[in-house]
């Protein structure tokens, strides 16, 4: 049985009926209304509880939490840059790791965790993230993927996709929007062969919770991608949050799915996949698309599917789409 | 509130400037951003949780009959919790006053 | 009991760091500091230090660990020279601004390009308003005590700075020197168990990092800028206490010969042994000359200097750093020595030298030269490169 198998062996998730009440993240916060970003980091804080040391990344879920003199943190956190948060919390989980062996305190259960966005993650923090991934911390990155950099104004980055406009990847008659692919990151961590990987969106917060308490019971690295919708951004209503992500789900533009110890399970099988024009509908920054484009997009999603599905074995043997 | 504005001495400033109040940004108000105003429908209501679990601000907690409300002092007025809701037991009203 | 032995002084201020008992070390490898971490490696590998040794991918992530771990209460250290110090500069200002106690031992290098191991005080001199207090050795002994003191200083309630132990790359880091290597028990004594003020702590939450908007970023910055003059008497204080256990005592600006000089060079690191050589043959010959050396060169010790100069007429200052002002001012050493003289209403004659760029070997000879030109008020303003082929 590999590390992550025999650290889940007992798991017990989360359910609607009975969730945490605890929310580490406090209200007050500065996010825009509707934001589908800190709905994620909320979720995650639900899950992770309070003993735990958070390590931000630059952006949008620090700029909204830490406006001095107030913190919407109770629990230990820690800002220092844009790039580097994966590299802050192995020096946590390092300090922790020896003051532990060497007696000077007496806390072996605490959860180290990274966090950023897709920027802060898939562009400028990569090799730290790699770096940190590598060597085998024990600890727990997130990366909360709105698709842009947003605290800057919603420039590109390497997770923008293909054809959505932003401010540096703006559609003309010259340009499509974004021209390039997204990056698949959770494939780049998988290739670290860390213990586990999952993909999640809070439109799925059960399976969102529940991936982030097997990502702290893990022991050594895990990676969460999570999908966290931005209607500043997107340019979609701000009560849209939830349905979009759901959308991204059912048109298979974001597949949820586990990497345990190396394995790919679905986590959610796509019975009757929604064509991605339903998903790019309340999207403006889709909207100048051409048919053309679409059928294109369409045709790639379909394949990264395929993929994912061939990678978890085949059928998708996950569980029916419902929570 | 010199504490909440931040105009304080540098005399007074932790090292680094560090918070040591956890969460205090609780006393910030955040409701009078919001232009529509969630109410819910207790006939309709199943008490289920969705609006709770999906409303990015955590303005819901569950009362001693186990409907949720909603503490406005933080509602942003988004709409996700009505938007949600599977018996459109919430609906978004304009604000007045 | 302390023990004297012939080591290198890499080796040597690695030793001392064990010493320290630090918790975490951070490093990645660069010429010519790379030394240090292997040997700090090899001892924890050896069981001989109980700490725990990441090999980051980067100077920036080595740094990024330094302030988690730090901010997690631990004895930090790393160590880098040059372009790795350049490459973690984002994060050193914030460690400093973060107010977190981490030592770093910097073996100085010359900056690319063209791409130089060897030594000067590029590194040293871009690094000075980074907010670390910064000490700079002239021997290995030094450098051995200097961190020791570093960590005393740094972990000071009434102090809570970064510290950077420079010594002079290859010159100094790759000698092999007499050293006395004070024991465990006596550094413990002398350096108790570092306790956070705050550290990042689940029982006792705290945010560090916050946004700091236009009302609270000025007055952020005036609370670091009296933190590191209020350092000052505490690294003087340190060094009093090290001396009384350890006999061996250091002050921020050291003299030699400068009492009754005329004329007086101003330098840093280990090639002030050369420059006393050079005053000796001057001094044989009748001339009134002496040689100051900076030790502490943040917080910038102004009343030990002028103390120090106050009754030269010629004042060369070494530069060891080509600054790139456009050639009407002078580098920054001499910069600060003028502005300090100026402030006191000081008008000696200032003359400056920028020699030993990038290894360039800078001769007993080089400095009798620079000396007697000082002597005789003869040196181009603002400075002169010297050893210069045209
Ligand atoms: C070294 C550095 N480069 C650039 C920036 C400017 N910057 C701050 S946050 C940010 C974008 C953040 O984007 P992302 O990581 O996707 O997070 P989001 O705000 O979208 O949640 C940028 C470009 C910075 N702070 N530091
Ligand atoms: S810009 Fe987007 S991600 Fe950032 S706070 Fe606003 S809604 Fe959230
Ligand atoms: S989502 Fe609707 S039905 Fe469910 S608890 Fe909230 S108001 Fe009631
Ligand atoms: S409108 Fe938005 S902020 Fe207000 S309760 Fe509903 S989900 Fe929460
Ligand atoms: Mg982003």
């Amino acid at each position: 049985m590999g590390i992550a198998s025999e650290a889940l062996k007992n798991f017990k998730g989360f359910n609607l009926k009975n969730m945490p009440e605890v929310e580490p993240l406090s209200p007050g916060h500065r996010a825009c209304q509707g934001c589908g970003e800190v709905l994620a980091l909320r979720l995650a804080m639900k899950a992770l509880g309070e003993n735990v040391v958070m390590c931000s990344a630059t952006g949008c879920m620090e700029i909204i939490t830490s406006p001095f003199p107030q913190t919407a943190w109770k629990v230990p956190w820690i800002h220092v840059a844009f790039e580097n948060a994966a590299a802050v919390a192995s020096g946590v989980e390092s300090a922790y790791k020896a003051m532990n062996r060497k007696g000077i305190i007496n806390q072996p259960d605490v959860v180290f965790v990274g966090y950023g966005g897709d920027g802060a993650t898939m562009d400028i923090g990569i090799q730290a993230l790699s770096g940190a991934l590598e060597r085998g911390h024990n600890f727990v990155y997130m990366c909360f993927d709105n698709e842009a950099y947003m605290n800057t104004g919603i420039q590109r980055s390497s997770g923008t996709p293909f054809g959505a406009g932003t401010t540096t990847s703006p559609p003309g008659k010259k340009s499509i929007g974004q021209s390039t692919w997204k990056k698949n990151l959770p494939a780049i961590a998988v290739a670290h062969n860390i213990p586990y990987v999952a993909t999640a969106t809070p439109a799925y917060p059960v399976d969102l919770m529940n991936k982030v308490k097997k990502a702290a019971m893990v022991p050594g690295p895990a990676y969460l991608h999570i999908y966290s919708p931005c209607p500043t951004g997107w340019r979609c209503g701000i009560d849209e949050s939830v349905q979009v992500a759901r959308l991204a789900v059912q048109s298979k533009v974001f597949p949820l799915y586990e990497v345990i110890d190396g394995q790919y399970v679905l986590s959610r099988k796509v019975a009757k996949p929604k064509p991605i024009t339903e998903y790019f509908k309340p999207q403006r920054r889709f909207r100048h698309l051409t048919e053309a484009d679409v059928a294109k997009i369409q045709e790639r999603i379909d394949a990264e599917y395929e993929d994912i599905l061939k990678k978890c074995g085949g059928d998708g043997k996950g569980k029916e789409e419902k929570e | 509130m010199a504490k909440e504005t931040g105009i304080i001495s540098w005399k007074k400033l932790n090292l680094g400037i560090a918070i040591t109040e956890p969460g205090n940004a609780s006393q910030l108000k955040t409701g009078d951003w919001r232009s529509m105003k969630p109410i819910t429908d207790r006939e309709k209501c199943t008490k289920c949780g969705q609006c709770y679990i999906y409303c990015p601000d955590m303005v819901y907690s569950k009362d001693a009959e186990g409907y949720f409300v909603q503490n406005y002092y933080y509602c942003k007025g988004c709409g996700i919790c009505a938007k949600e809701c599977p018996v459109d037991a919430i609906t978004m009203v304009q604000e007045v006053d | 009991m302390s023990k004297r032995i012939g080591v290198e002084v890499s080796i040597a201020a690695a030793e001392a760091v064990g010493l320290c008992d630090v918790d975490v070390i951070a490093a990645y490898p660069i010429t010519p500091q790379t030394h240090i971490v292997e040997h700090l490696s090899e001892m924890v590998a050896e069981g001989h230090l109980d700490a725990e040794f990441i090999p980051v991918e980067s100077e920036h992530s080595a740094m990024s660990c330094c302030i988690g771990s730090s901010a997690a209460g631990a004895r930090t250290f790393t160590s880098t020279s040059s372009q790795g110090y350049a490459l973690m500069s984002e994060i050193c200002f914030i460690a400093s601004s973060m107010r977190l106690p981490i030592v770093m031992a910097v073996a100085n290098r010359a900056l690319s390009a063209p791409i130089s191991i060897w030594n000067d005080h590029a590194d040293l001199m871009y690094s000075r308003d980074s907010g670390w207090i910064q000490t700079i050795g002239e021997n290995g002994q030094e450098v051995v005590d200097l961190l020791i003191h570093a960590f005393k200083v740094a972990e000071d309630h009434r102090v809570m700075l970064p510290v950077t132990v420079n010594l002079d790359g290859f010159t100094l880091s790759h000698v092999i020197e007499p050293i006395m290597l004070p024991d465990k028990a006596e550094v413990a004594a002398y350096l108790p168990r570092y306790k956070a003020p705050l550290r990042l702590d689940p029982k006792n939450p705290v945010s560090f990092g916050p946004v700091g908007m236009p009302d609270v970023y000025t007055e952020a910055r005036k609370a670091q800028d009296e933190a590191l003059k209020a350092a000052k008497p505490v690294i003087i204080e340190a060094w009093k206490e090290f001396g009384d256990k350890f006999g061996r005592y250091y002050k921020p600006v050291e003299t030699y010969k400068a009492e009754d000089a005329e004329t007086i060079i101003i330098t840093m690191g280990s090639i002030s042994e050369t420059a006393a050589t050079a005053i000796d043959h001057l001094r044989e010959q009748g001339k009134k000359v002496g040689l100051v050396r900076i030790r502490l060169w943040r917080p910038f010790p102004g009343t030990e200097l002028v103390e120090a100069i106050k009754g030269a007429k010629n004042i060369a200052v070494l530069d060891r750093v080509c600054s790139f002002n456009g050639g009407e001012i002078s580098g920054p050493v001499c910069l600060e020595v003028k502005s300090l003289l100026f402030d006191r209403g000081m008008n000696p004659k200032v003359m400056n030298f920028i020699a030993g760029l990038g290894g360039r070997d800078v001769t007993v000879q080089n400095f009798e030269e620079m000396v007697e030109k000082a002597s005789n008020g003869a040196a181009p303003t603002p400075y002169e490169i010297i050893n210069v082929r045209e």
